[in-house]
């Protein structure tokens, strides 16, 4: 094909370009026309098409999202907000953390290993983008029924490929989540989310100032792989037909990153960067537009420096490709030289590929010929915007008034029939299966993973500081109501950093929904923006960044609406964590909080298919009263576990199992509703008898109801006169992933 | 004293084999992969990782980097040299250790705490265990499957080479239950389970690990 250049599209306006193929409408065609005073060359066109994608442009997200910035409480905390490569808090002792969550859900279908594996590369690349070390990964996901075909090949291969990149990293996988439900049947959900730590002064953005200054691009070398994934994988629903999409997914190289890592910490600290960039979604497009676009807007690249694996590749494909493991920095001349010596030691590939200029135009050229002449801001920044229709869905009012039919256990023999089906159900069994392919060792910072609250990293080996970070979502609960459902798992995830003995600073989420195209789904993603927004607003935790995935739908199907809500917190002693469970007898045990019969949306009527109901309504000043509880009454308590999904009888259990220690139990009224209940506000505390006085003294100040509800020791889980021998109850909760997956 | 940690690109644990050291008491030093110079350490330790990203066999291009020469050069003449994990591959593939480490039996990586019984107290890196002493520290690889011929085998046990045992299920298919090794000398140790992740209780499953650093200062002290 030969070479459209500038010069060409000028005098050529008629010809017939392939936008509506690059997912462009027509209308948005015409932009980019007008924007141009012509018709764009084939390398603006790949270029605006990929920009412009949903993925890439939030174009039907970003009229919601802004609530996030106008519903901001105010926070001291806040270092860098919205709309950099993620956000950046301040965590005491001159630390600044940076967190984020980024979706990978449609390559994870197409091909779970690579997928899953690219998925890690690009948020941890992310993080180190804001010069920041990366300390630690997690996985929230969701897969079809666990016994469906499908999700056998796509559960271990999205395992394997989490595992097989971020161990090969040197990145503790620290905790997340797996929940099995049948809309993701065909729309599997890998949410990654990475934290780095770095000094408050090393922190960088992503912005190409200084006229002179140079364009470098380093890492690997840049392939056919993954050209047009944005545009055409994350932006396009999953029709029953249609040609296999394979060549769209990225494939990674661990080691590649590992070294990349290593070799940008070390340019880092040495302050030999103006701006940085990673190469994800959109490629060079992306770096290019968006560094020239947060600078001053001029920048020359000269696109044929470009180092490549694959040298027939066009400019437009070059300009497109998701070749993983690259980053573009911008450098002062002065300081190239040492530049390009940290590279050589790492055997980093590196190359000056063009400088920042004093126009406000992006220039791309192609051996000497101009193929690329745009306003920077209109490619990065500046892309369409809709307000697209919503309607609440026509199901839902019948959903809610539904009234519950679940059959409730209601005998001694029934409820104990009741806790083995209940802990040996996928959503709710052991998921050792899983993390155990995940290395948390490494780096020798892990405090807490996976299966406790939150996942929790030390930042100073020395003054003991640490991070505590937990992600939850009830996408059961937002699905019967999206703007609780938010503020649930909010305060869910809050609760969890509290329980562990961390103070909740900051929010980070993944909006997975279906397809934006539909009135229903964009009803649900506004309700959920807005009750993120107004919980964020109400707890004092500022939103740090996010990232939305839409079209996760296969024909009509949408999935539930699946916010992931992300929260960080800060530990002065990690010596001073709380665990999920006690290691000795004779600890008296209390719950806090209130029981009611809140079944909808539970995890025990999800195992007899009811869907419908009233979700629990989010009593968010309840739960801050909650969090200041935990955290005044650390030093009183042994053990706390959070109560969420599979109520008191999953959080009871795990608390048993994990050291082997069982417990008398004693609940008050219905037993099945005390045991099966999700009601949200909820924690179970073992205390020494003596730490019990103050205990109660604080939770009457902090206005928590707290009732005592038996003691620890023994070999069974006794609930009334209900016994579970601890052998019998570990053998139901264990089996479940080994006989699925094993 | 000082104990040299290399960094090969791709290593992984290099940082907590230096913190194993200091914790230990003694200096860690920082070893770079194309620097011959072993700097005068006293001790050398390899840690775990994916040096070269175990591109072609694991620890089969690592073996060829400068510092290996000189690694190999000086542990022919006494130098104590501990291969964890990665660096256990390295030292089978370097020839300084018989066998070889292959894919796990499950052909799943596994992360987990592992009992294993140290059968060997006069190695250069094992003299402050207690003989027949059982400990837990991590075990995480991928390939950590022992495998050798039979007269190795059977050279290794007559000889007591065999400096650690897993207990318990075979995590792995090794042969014998095989989760260290020694050399004849006794200066060089190749094991897979990671003790520089059991030195502080706080972030691993026990302190066990801490006496195969210890034990090399003891050695050194004792020459």
């Amino acid at each position: 094909m030969a070479l459209d250049t500038v010069a060409i599209a000028s005098t050529t306006p008629d010809q017939v370009q392939p936008f509506a193929e690059l997912g462009l409408k027509g209308d948005e065609y015409q932009r980019i026309r007008e924007i141009l005073g012509r018709r764009p060359s084939s390398s603006e066109l790949a270029m605006y098409s990929v920009m412009w994608s949903e993925h890439c442009s939030y174009k039907s997200s970003k009229v919601h999202l802004r609530q996030f910035g106008e519903k901001a409480p105010k926070s001291d905390v806040l270092l860098v907000g919205i709309g950099e490569n993620a956000g950046v808090v301040d965590v005491g002792q001159g630390y600044a953390v940076t967190f984020k969550i980024e979706s990978h859900n449609h390559p994870s279908f197409i091909e779970p290993y690579q997928g899953a594996a690219t998925g890690i590369g690009g948020i941890v690349r992310d993080i180190l983008t804001m010069g920041a070390r990366p300390i630690a990964v997690m996985d929230p996901l969701r897969f079809g029924p666990a016994d469906a075909p499908d999700t056998r090949r796509v559960l271990p291969g999205v395992i394997a490929g989490i595992g097989g990149y971020g161990n090969c990293l040197g990145l503790p996988n620290i905790g997340g989540e797996i929940i099995f439900d049948q809309t993701y049947a065909g729309n599997p959900l890998v949410n990654a989310l990475c934290v780095g730590v770095m000094r408050h002064e090393q922190i960088k953005l992503a912005k190409a100032s200084g006229p002179g200054n140079l364009v470098v691009l380093f890492g690997a070398k840049t392939g056919g792989d993954g050209i047009g994934g944005v545009s055409v994988l994350a932006s396009e629903t999953f029709g029953a037909s249609g040609p296999a999409k394979r060549p769209s997914v990225q494939v990674g190289d661990p080691f590649t990153e590992k070294v990349l890592i290593e070799c940008s910490l070390e340019i880092f600290a040495e302050d030999l960067v103006v701006g940085i960039q990673d190469l994800g979604g959109a490629g060079l497009s992306c770096a290019t537009s968006e560094l020239a676009s947060g600078g001053s807007g001029g920048m020359e690249v000269e696109l044929d420096k470009v180092p490549l694996r694959d040298p027939s590749l066009t400019p437009e494909e070059i300009l497109m490709s998701e070749s993983q493991e690259r980053m573009c920095a911008i450098v002062e001349p002065s300081k190239i030289a040492r530049f390009l010596e940290i590279c050589e030691k790492w055997d980093v590939t590196v190359t000056v590929i063009g400088k920042v200029t004093d126009g406000d135009r992006l220039i791309i050229t192609w051996h000497g010929e101009v193929i690329v002449d745009v306003p920077p801001r209109t490619v990065a920044h500046e892309g369409p915007v809709y307000n697209r229709p919503m309607a609440k869905p026509g199901y839902l009012d019948q959903l809610n008034a539904k009234v519950l039919d679940i059959p409730m256990p209601k005998n001694n023999a029934e409820i104990k029939v009741a806790i083995l089906k209940l802990m040996s159900s996928a959503n709710m069994a052991d998921k050792s299966w899983v993390t155990a392919q995940y290395d948390k060792y490494v780096q020798g910072n892990t405090i807490q993973s996976q299966p406790q609250d939150s996942g929790m990293v030390r930042i100073d080996e020395n003054t003991h500081l640490g991070v505590a970070i937990s992600t939850d979502a009830n996408a059961s609960w937002s699905y019967l109501n999206p703007y609780e459902g938010a503020k649930l798992a909010l305060a869910e995830a809050a609760r969890n950093i509290a329980t562990a003995g961390a103070k909740p600073l900051a929010v980070t989420n993944c909006l997975n929904f279906g397809s934006p195209e539909d009135p229903a789904v964009m009803w649900q993603f506004a309700e959920t923006v807005r009750g993120l927004a107004d919980g964020c607003l109400e707890m004092g935790l500022p939103v740090t960044g996010g990232n939305v995935s839409f079209y996760n739908q296969t024909g009509d199907v949408a999935i539930l609406p699946t916010p992931i809500i992300g929260v960080l917190g800060v530990i002065q002693d990690v010596r001073t964590r709380m665990p999920m469970s006690f290691d000795v007898a004779g600890l008296e045990l209390y719950l806090l909080g209130e029981t009611r019969a809140d079944l909808a949306g539970s995890q025990w009527a999800y195992l007899h298919n009811e869907r419908g109901g009233q979700a629990p309504l989010a009593n968010l000043k309840n739960e801050m009263s909650l969090i200041d509880l935990l955290l005044e009454s650390q030093s009183l308590c042994s053990a706390r576990h959070d109560v969420s999904q599979g109520g008191l009888t999953a959080t009871l259990t795990e608390m048993v199992l994990e050291n082997n220690i069982g417990a008398t139990i004693t609940l008050e009224g219905d037993l099945a509703t005390a045991l099966l209940s999700e009601t949200p506000g909820r924690v179970v505390v073992a205390v020494h008898k003596e730490n019990a006085p103050a205990l109660l003294a604080l939770a009457t100040k902090d206005k928590i109801t707290v009732t005592k509800i038996g003691e620890t020791g023994g070999e069974s889980l006794t609930i009334n006169d209900v016994v579970m021998d601890l052998t019998e109850l570990r053998a139901a909760f264990m089996e479940t992933f080994p006989k699925l997956f094993g | 004293m000082r104990v040299g940690v290399v960094t090969f690109p791709g290593s992984l644990d290099d940082q907590d084999a230096a913190r194993a050291v200091r914790f230990a008491g003694a200096t860690p030093v920082s070893l770079w992969h194309r620097d011959s110079d072993l700097h005068g350490v006293d001790a050398v330790i390899l840690p775990g990782g994916f040096s070269y990203g175990d591109y072609l066999r694991c620890g089969a291009i690592s073996r060829f980097a400068p510092v290996m020469t000189s690694i190999i050069e000086q542990a022919k003449s006494g130098l104590p040299v501990l291969g964890i994990c990665n660096g256990f591959q390295i030292l089978c593939e370097s020839h300084l250790l018989p066998g070889a480490l292959t894919r796990n039996q499950g052909l799943h990586f596994l992360c987990g705490p592992q009992k294993i019984r140290i059968e060997n107290t006069t190695s250069a890196w094992t003299s402050n265990f207690v003989k027949n002493q059982e400990i837990v520290i991590p075990l995480k690889n991928g390939e950590g499957s022992f495998q050798c011929d039979d007269s190795t085998l059977a050279q290794l046990e007559s000889e007591g080479r065999v400096i650690a045992r897993y207990l318990g299920e075979n995590p792995n298919g090794s042969r014998n239950l095989i989760a260290g090794i020694t050399n004849a000398r006794g200066n060089v140790v190749g094991i897979m389970p990671h003790p520089e992740h059991a030195i502080d209780s706080l972030t691993g499953p026990t302190t066990d690990g801490l006496a195969f650093f210890t034990s090399v200062l003891t050695t050194l002290v004792g020459k």
